[in-house]
């Protein structure tokens, strides 16, 4: 079965593009996708759809860290307490509104860009999207300038400050280049939901809902249609696939 | 008194030749030791971390790219707006161009997190990034010099100079808008975004650059024993002042730009007055003592005459461009990124606060063996080729008639 799975590059592609791609898909593995690169990685997604989170602050409860808890397990990013230096796929990040005083609590990661800065700025193309809109680091082919990390309005990225050991397969680490928040590609693909959500739902409070912006009827695409909802730095125009709401 | 033709000679052996080459020598290896140790463990011996990404060693590579744009200015002035007592300094002003930015390319090659990747930044071009145009601008620069340093060094009409000449100095007005917009055109930082950068780092790469080139000058021909008469020294100082004033005025200029808007306003607080020891650096090194201070020297009659001014000048010019890249490239980042405006943000990631950054041993052991290595080269091509003139007394310098 595995060796079905393993991307023949131009006749795959082809067929993919033919519009035949979603069966094909949901059999592609992750861990395949990701090792062999950005056009695997590509191959995968599907244009149709643009995968997106909504993030409402007003569920998330103070203190809680499950969705970073629960990415850092599913993706093997865990540090060895350096805070400075140690990998941060999502955090939790504490406001308070200098007006009126009130605190909200509210998970920040890759905001996924419609028009990623880190895309641009990227010299050889490793930091790219898929169609579906996940933005990704090509591991392979980034030489660790840092340039994204500059670039990014989220500082959703980390550099990978030293060797790291006991990797996971579906999500390959290496010292010295650059990764963040891959939306966990590798489940999307196999037709899951990202840890970070599954983890928030586990709690009970329910504050990400992920899914198909393009799809109206979708519960993220209801639930923006329902009530207000924004983007970080909205001024930047970046259409991010990461929505908040109750800030 | 009849005048000498300029005559360009090999540098002779001498015993201070020597002992440069071998201190050069020294921190060169110094710099390969401190790039094998990182690249063994990883950025973690750095001082870098994840909030500041570019440290030391940007400030170096970025410090000698743009010296290397601004060493070209004797070679352009020479052979672009024909001023003639430019002219038999000319070739050592393409050969400092390039090795400066030899030198400041190592530096940034070896600081990558994968610098064994090279060949992929050599092969993949993603033409939306202002890094990818710096690769071919680079690599460019290199040649269009080094075709100026031959026409210069043939016996080729004088026209083919003036015109690889010209194209030389484009090029390199169009390197220094490169190296300036990798953050001019970075939209999420407060402290960059600003189309002002572009021109802000023209300006500084003519003061540097000018300031490396005549401290280099002195130097090879005070260790090869050869003289410089006052009037060239009076004149690159004069020169030098000039462009420290420009660089004084773009930095005025893009400071009150972003003071009149009030999203910026933190910022530039943060800069210009409670950012610690880049207020410092900012006020005393970059302003102080690299622009007002060697201005003065030059312009204030008391001082005047003496040729070791415009090389005080100098120094003093290299010590506040260090600061000032240093205050650019650290400073913008260690400001936090508004991700909330209206709100106070904290997060175990530093959301919300300023970063510290304290550049480790290893980093200015790269920095410097990057400016021992541009020096070392010109040294080496001053040894070999036939760049420097054996005389420039007054006498024996070409006038402007």
């Amino acid at each position: 079965m595995t060796c079905t799975q393993k991307p023949a590059a131009p006749t795959r592609r082809d067929i993919l593009k033919s519009g035949a791609a979603m069966a094909t898909l949901q059999l592609a593995p992750g861990v395949t996708l990701m090792a062999f690169g950005g056009s695997e990685a590509q191959a995968a997604a599907d244009a149709g759809k643009r995968w997106g989170l909504l993030i409402d602050a007003g569920k998330c409860a103070e203190g809680c860290s499950a969705c970073v808890t629960a990415c850092a397990d599913e993706n093997g990013w865990k540090g060895k307490g350096d805070a400075e230096r140690d990998a941060q796929w999502i955090r939790k990040v504490t406001l308070k509104n200098k007006a009126t005083g009130r605190t909200s609590e509210l998970p920040v990661m890759c905001q996924h860009c419609e028009s990623p800065p880190c895309v641009d700025v990227c010299p050889t193309g490793a930091s790219f999207k898929r169609k579906d809109g996940i933005v990704l680091v090509d591991k392979h082919i980034c030489i660790g300038c840092r340039y994204c990390m500059m670039a990014c309005p989220f500082k959703a990225r980390s550099f990978v400050h030293e060797p790291v050991t006991n990797q996971k397969t579906h999500a390959p680490r290496g010292v010295g280049t650059v990764e963040g928040c891959t939306l966990c590609v590798h489940r999307i693909d196999a037709g899951r939901i990202p840890a970070c959500v599954e983890a928030c739902a586990a709690t009970g409070n329910g504050a990400m809902v992920f899914g198909d912006l393009r799809d109206p009827e979708s519960e993220i695409s209801r639930r923006l249609a329902e009530y207000p909802s924004l983007t970080l730095r909205p001024d930047l125009d970046l259409n991010q696939g990461v929505r908040y709401a109750e800030i | 008194m009849a005048m000498e033709k300029t005559l360009y000679r090999e540098l002779p052996t001498t015993g201070p030749l020597w002992a440069a080459a071998v201190l050069l020598g020294a921190f060169l290896l110094g710099g390969l030791a401190a790039f094998a140790y990182t690249h063994h463990h990883g950025h973690a011996v750095t001082g870098m971390t994840n909030q500041v990404v570019w440290g030391l060693p940007h400030v170096f590579a970025i410090f000698l790219i743009v010296s290397a744009s601004g060493a070209l200015n004797a070679a352009s002035i020479a052979s672009v707006f024909g001023h003639a007592p430019y002219k038999p300094i000319a070739r050592l002003s393409a050969v400092l161009a390039m090795s400066l930015l030899v030198g400041g390319l190592a530096v940034l090659v070896l600081d990558l997190g994968r610098p064994d990747r090279l060949i992929v930044a050599m092969t993949r071009y993603n033409f939306s990034s202002i890094f990818a145009w710096n690769v071919l601008l680079y690599t460019g620069f290199l040649a269009v010099v080094a075709a100026y340093l031959f026409v210069q060094m043939s016996r080729v009409p004088y026209g083919w100079v003036r015109t690889v000449g010209t194209a030389a100095f484009l090029w390199r007005l169009a390197l220094t808008t490169g190296t300036g917009s990798i953050f001019g055109w970075l939209v999420a930082r407060p402290g960059y975004d600003a189309a002002i950068m572009a021109p802000l780092f023209i300006a500084m790469s003519f003061s540097f650059g000018l300031a490396v080139f005549i401290l280099v000058l002195a130097a090879l021909f005070r260790l090869s024993g050869r003289k410089i008469g006052r009037m060239m020294y009076r004149r690159l100082g004069g020169l030098l002042a000039i462009f420290a004033a420009a660089v004084l005025y773009f930095t005025a200029v893009q400071h009150l730009t972003a003071l009149y808007a009030a999203e910026h306003a933190g910022i530039e607080r943060f800069i210009l007055r409670d950012g610690g020891i880049y207020t410092w650096l900012f006020w005393l090194v970059q302003v102080g003592i690299g622009g007002l201070a060697p201005i003065a020297l030059i312009y204030l009659p008391r001082f005047g005459n003496s040729a070791a001014e415009p090389i005080l000048a100098s120094v003093l010019v290299i010590v506040g461009g260090l600061a000032q890249v240093y205050v650019i490239v650290v400073g913008g980042q260690a400001y936090p990124m508004e991700l909330f405006p209206g709100y106070e943000a904290s997060s175990p990631f530093f959301d919300g606060t300023v970063s510290a950054y304290a550049p480790s041993l290893t980093e200015l052991g790269l920095g410097l063996g990057g400016v021992a290595l541009a020096l070392l080269a010109v040294g080496v091509a001053a040894k070999v080729l036939r760049v420097l003139p054996t005389n420039l007394m007054d006498a024996n310098v070409p006038g402007n008639d």
